[in-house]
């Protein structure tokens, strides 16, 4: 009987250019935060399932003619993955100009300013100005929670906030309702936060929104520092039960 | 601009707190430098309020909230050659855009007769019309109604950024000012 050859862990493929190794499973965006290639991520959370949503994160993938989302692309042997270009560029900052024109972000007075991903992005990718026309949406605070606040107007609706309260917390609590420009983040069966029966006031969903969408209630503006420590912690603990 | 003559600055006032010009008056003692390489032929600092025909660098503050502040962009972006929206009103729109979602109306009731201290239900005294602009639907970002050439960001631009930005425009480049500052600065 010949012997067998066992199915290799890990494989080579290239990034920018560089060779880097990468073990059977991972995405794109997994083996480039490993090796110290930084791509463009909001929707994405280290800790939490990947949802492909923001589309700031895609990349090109040489001989193929679609740009691929790094975060839910799993690497493969041989792949060229390109994270830089004029083209990618420019799809980035329109993605985040999009964000910026949806709803009423309004840096100077939110409670996130300074600490807020989609603010720091746009500062690393040169978006100096929104091209596009503002839409000034009508939205809604949610200020019934005793300890927390939802402010729809930062929402960018990366979901983290639904992810981290089902998967992290158990509760399921928060989830989105509604199609395209309608999309919103919900507590229950879209009834005010602080109503919420299933709601266990961790305050999860605070800590990892990425903007001034969810925070604590008595900070005022730029106070709202998020800490995300507890996350990869929680998810090492778990995975080593 | 004739041989000898220094470049002219002018810098405008429209619908913004007036932080982003405290701010360049924060360039301290680099004032007296920038004195030496423009001439600041209009602005809220000197007494004279008009405009020439041909201006070189014109730094807006504040977003375009009504009538006036149209009518000064236009001006403005016709006599310079080159624009600068200077701040994150300018730029975004920023705090005065929280009017957006309501009607004029809306706004002048609540200005006039809500929070009133002293309420005019007097039906001979209405809301001011003569004298002061009429109020736009909306504020909107400079860019929304010109061409704007250069964007600094910030509310306020730091004062760094803003030597940095006249300095590099002088010296005849256009400089990223997202090194320097950001929204919400």
């Amino acid at each position: 009987m010949p012997p067998t050859i066992p199915t290799p862990h890990s494989f080579t493929l290239t990034i920018d250019g560089q060779d880097v190794t990468a073990t059977v499973g991972q995405s794109i965006l997994q083996v480039a935060n490993e090796h110290h290639v930084e791509i463009p991520t909001l929707c994405y959370l280290d800790g939490l399932s990947v949802w492909g949503g923001c589309r700031l994160c895609m990349v090109q993938i040489v001989g193929q003619a679609r740009l691929v989302a790094a975060c839910a692309t799993a690497a493969t042997e041989d792949m060229q993955v390109v994270t830089q270009s004029p083209q990618l560029h420019d799809y980035r900052q329109t993605i985040l100009q999009m964000l910026f024109a949806e709803r009423n972000h309004i840096c100077s007075i939110c409670v996130a300013n300074g600490h807020c991903e989609l603010q720091s992005w746009g500062q690393k990718l040169g978006v100096d100005h929104i091209d596009l026309p503002y839409r000034y949406p009508d939205l809604d605070v949610d200020s019934s929670h005793p300890r927390f606040r939802l402010d729809h107007n930062r929402c960018i609706l990366c979901t983290r906030c639904v992810r981290v309260c089902d998967e992290i917390e158990g509760a399921h609590t928060l989830d989105v309702m509604g199609r395209g420009i309608q999309n919103m983040i919900i507590h229950d069966l879209n009834e005010p936060w602080g109503d919420s029966t299933t709601c266990t006031s961790c305050g999860k969903c605070v800590h990892v929104c990425p903007t001034g969408a969810l925070s604590e209630k008595g900070t005022s503006v730029a106070e709202m520092v998020k800490r995300r420590q507890f996350l990869p912690y929680l998810t090492v603990m778990r995975e080593a039960k | 601009m004739a041989a000898g003559e220094k470049p002219k600055l002018a810098t405008a006032w429209l619908e913004g707190c007036s932080g982003c010009h405290m701010s360049f008056l924060d360039m301290d003692e680099r004032l007296i430098d920038l004195a030496g390489l423009v001439e600041i032929v209009s602005s809220p600092y000197v007494d004279y309020k008009a405009w020439p025909e041909h201006i070189d660098i014109t730094l807006i503050e504040g977003g375009i909230g009504s009538e006036e502040d149209l009518h000064k962009a236009l001006e403005l972006r016709r006599r310079s050659k080159l624009l600068v929206s200077f701040g994150d009103c300018a730029v975004t729109g920023n705090v005065p855009t929280l009017r957006n979602t309501y009607t004029i109306a809306e706004i002048m009731k609540h200005a006039y007769e809500e929070t009133a201290v002293n309420r005019i239900d007097d039906a001979e005294r209405p809301y001011p019309t003569q004298y002061v602009p009429a109020l736009r639907r909306q504020v909107t970002p400079v860019h929304a109604v010109v061409p704007v050439d250069v964007f600094l960001p910030g509310c306020p631009p730091p004062a760094d950024a803003i030597f940095f930005l006249v300095t590099e425009l002088l010296a005849g480049r256009k400089p990223t000012t997202t090194d320097f500052t950001r929204f919400g600065k």
